[in-house]
């Protein structure tokens, strides 16, 4: 995973709330069996519009995402937060993100950030005002800075230190082999088995 | 011991590891896959040189992509079937796939199979995988990565989510079912109001519905944002279990009986949050704009918009406020998803169309849950009720659930769908999805306009 540390760029204003994974990649365009080249897809109805934020020029380059509340909700596709990285994204601001998608992002080191509402409408008001406003997402003293805004964010530290120091979770997980070996030696024989199936 | 909820209960017994300030290392009992989400995290597996930990504890099948028609194929789909068939072979998983009686949509087959049972820790890269709580398991979606953690290490660290109780007590008036409930909680609810819990349904409205129905509310379980969905198990899980392929017999039955029955939520437990629903004054719903809190009664009018997500909500939908339900029409029926294509939402379907045609013009169709679904419905005589009403019947699969697959509403379509998502473009770009039960679903198909049994004369 790609470790984040501290990050500044300018902010995309997204500013719906409740934008559902289908949104972010619709559902024909999760066919690709590789984990690379979502880029293009993403909000790939509404940017058909050529008025939609992302196609806007003033906004090109942006890699902070300003959304409303409830962003991420739906699907578990990790394909919506591999479209997001693949077009340059390194951080998400809203209010409140979708449990799966959540996780989704911060194990692909993508940093979601809660903010709240009204700081959120702050730094959209800031950067649709100014798209050049840089906006700077700090992990490590857990702050967002810029368009006028100064606020610091949760982050629970088991996922922060995570995110720092970009580990491998399965490597993490495999220093505990002797503790799951010994929980499957405890498993109840009459749990269910495929192979019986 | 204090008392402890459900959640909990089964929670607490997958703990493998636990250390102050890190999120839980969790056991995973049972892994469903698919192959939407899963190419990329066997190409994970392959690049670090590591294997599948518990191939017998893993089973994989065809949904999303697999058509359920004859017809042209879509050479993208078919690589990414392909693919999960290669990946199956290489790390010695399970796999039903498309053309096997095993086949079906992944939510359905796990239960059919009995693989589902009270007390387990089910996981799939799919959000909807909320269906096997009904069991009184703990079943939960999630990403591509962590799909390539449990296929390595088969276990899941998770952080604690909160508890939450919803009651619906009273009986369901006649004409309302599972799905008018679950419709009806995340209108009160809305569609983050889960979020970080998992949602114990309880009530003597919930204790009185079938294995299918409490699937149905445990599927949309996501749909109100939580992590997961569940029901306390009891004689209606344990006859629904009893029997099947996977499900324990003799001694082991007698002993998994006795540890079911000490699942449910401990008299005096404290539930982090608490909802009340009276069922006995629900009506079925219908959702008229583009997420599932956005809903009302069939007896309702489409409402005036209450923010900038309404109003572009009905700008997708071309709706009018003010416009009753019953007075708009859809092009498409279609009965089918993981939320309601079991034997029972296809004996409800039929019961209502027996006897009567589809409105002229309408195009309806009908796609079992799984391959056993189809057979047990063909066993009953359904296709036939179905096909002589005008419905097509087809494969199992996700069908038009979502636009993946040759089943597409075409922009501006209009459909009534027992599916669980009216996200824009979710059934195909531009179409425009009311949510409802299999019975509105039918009785629409009959009137041409939204309609519950009842106003068709059942
Ligand atoms: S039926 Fe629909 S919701 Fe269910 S698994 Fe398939 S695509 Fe997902």
């Amino acid at each position: 995973m790609r470790p984040f540390t501290t990050h500044t760029g300018r902010g995309l204003p997204l500013d719906r709330a409740d934008v559902d994974t289908d949104q972010i990649v619709p559902a024909e365009h999760l066919k690709r069996i590789e984990r690379t080249g979502f880029g293009p897809f993403l909000f790939a109805e509404w940017r058909k519009d050529p008025d939609f934020v992302l196609n806007r020029p003033e906004h090109e380059g942006a890699t902070i995402l300003l959304a409303g509340p409830n962003f991420g909700s739906g699907s578990s596709r990790e394909h919506a937060v591999w479209a997001l990285e693949d077009a340059g994204f390194r951080a998400l601001i809203s209010p409140a993100f979708a449990d799966i998608f959540r996780t989704n992002c911060v194990k692909i080191g993508l940093l979601p950030v809660e903010l709240p509402a009204g700081s959120v409408r702050a730094l959209l008001d800031a950067v649709v005002a100014d798209p050049t406003a840089e906006i700077t997402v700090d992990l490590e003293s857990q702050l967002v800075s810029g368009g006028g805004v100064r606020e610091s964010f949760e982050i629970d530290p088991y996922t922060r230190w995570r995110l720092l120091e970009g580990v491998d979770d399965i490597g993490l997980t495999l220093r505990h082999a002797e503790a799951i070996e010994a929980f499957e030696r405890g498993r109840p024989m009459r749990l269910p088995s495929v192979a019986r199936a | 011991m204090a008392p402890r909820t459900l959640a909990e209960k089964v929670w607490e017994r997958h703990v493998v590891h636990r250390a102050e300030g890190e999120p839980d290392l969790l056991y995973v009992d049972l892994h469903l896959v698919h192959e939407v989400t899963s190419p990329q995290a066997f190409d994970g597996l392959r690049l670090a040189g590591r294997t599948v930990r518990r191939p017998d504890l893993t089973v994989a099948t065809m949904d999303h992509n697999v058509p359920t028609a004859p017809g042209p194929e879509d050479p993208v789909s078919r690589r990414q079937m392909e693919a999960l068939e290669r990946n199956c072979d290489e790390f010695g998983i399970r796999l039903f796939p498309t053309g096997s009686i095993g086949q079906g949509i992944v939510h359905v087959i796990g239960p059919q199979m009995g693989l589902t049972q009270p007390g387990l820790f089910i996981v799939c890269g799919d959000s909807h995988t909320s269906t096997h709580g009904a069991f009184g398991a703990l079943a939960i979606g999630i990403g591509t990565s962590e799909v390539e953690h449990v296929l390595a290490t088969q276990t899941l660290s998770q952080a604690r989510p909160g508890t939450m109780a919803v009651t619906v007590d009273g009986d369901l008036p006649l004409g309302v079912s599972a799905k008018d409930v679950i419709l009806a909680i995340i209108a009160t609810i809305g569609t983050a109001g889960g979020v970080g819990h998992v949602i114990e349904y309880r009530g003597s409205a919930i204790r009185s519905l079938s294995m299918e129905g409490r699937m149905t509310i445990c599927n949309m379980s996501i749909e109100a944002g939580a992590r997961a969905g569940m029901v306390a198990p009891d004689d209606t899980t344990f006859a629904y279990v009893q029997g099947r392929p996977s499900a324990p017999s003799g001694a082991q039955w007698e002993e998994a009986l006795e540890d079911w029955r000490s699942l449910p939520t401990d008299e005096g437990a404290v539930f982090d949050r608490e909802v009340t629903i009276d069922g006995g004054s629900l009506r079925p719903h219908v959702s008229w704009g583009t997420n599932p809190g956005h809903t009302v009664t069939i007896d309702d009018v489409v409402p005036e918009p209450a923010d900038e997500t309404a109003e572009r909500a009905l700008a997708y939908m071309g709706l009018r406020p003010g416009t009753p339900i019953r007075e708009i029409r859809p092009d498409t029926v279609f009965i089918g998803s993981c939320t309601n294509s079991r034997i029972e939402d296809l004996r409800e379907a039929a019961g209502i169309l027996e006897g009567r045609t589809v409105r002229p013009g309408l195009r309806a169709m009908v796609v079992p849950g799984s391959m056993l679904v189809k057979r047990q419905a063909e066993e009953e005589g359904l296709d036939r009720i179905f096909t002589a009403a005008g419905f097509e019947w087809r494969d199992a699969g996700c069908s038009m659930c979502l636009g993946m697959n040759p089943d597409q509403l075409a922009p501006g379509e209009r459909c009534a769908s027992t599916s669980n998502r009216n996200f824009e473009g979710r059934q195909g770009k531009g179409g425009r999805t009311h949510l409802v039960s299999p019975a509105v679903a039918a009785a629409t198909a009959v009137a041409g306009s939204f309609a519950t049994p009842q106003d068709i004369g059942v």
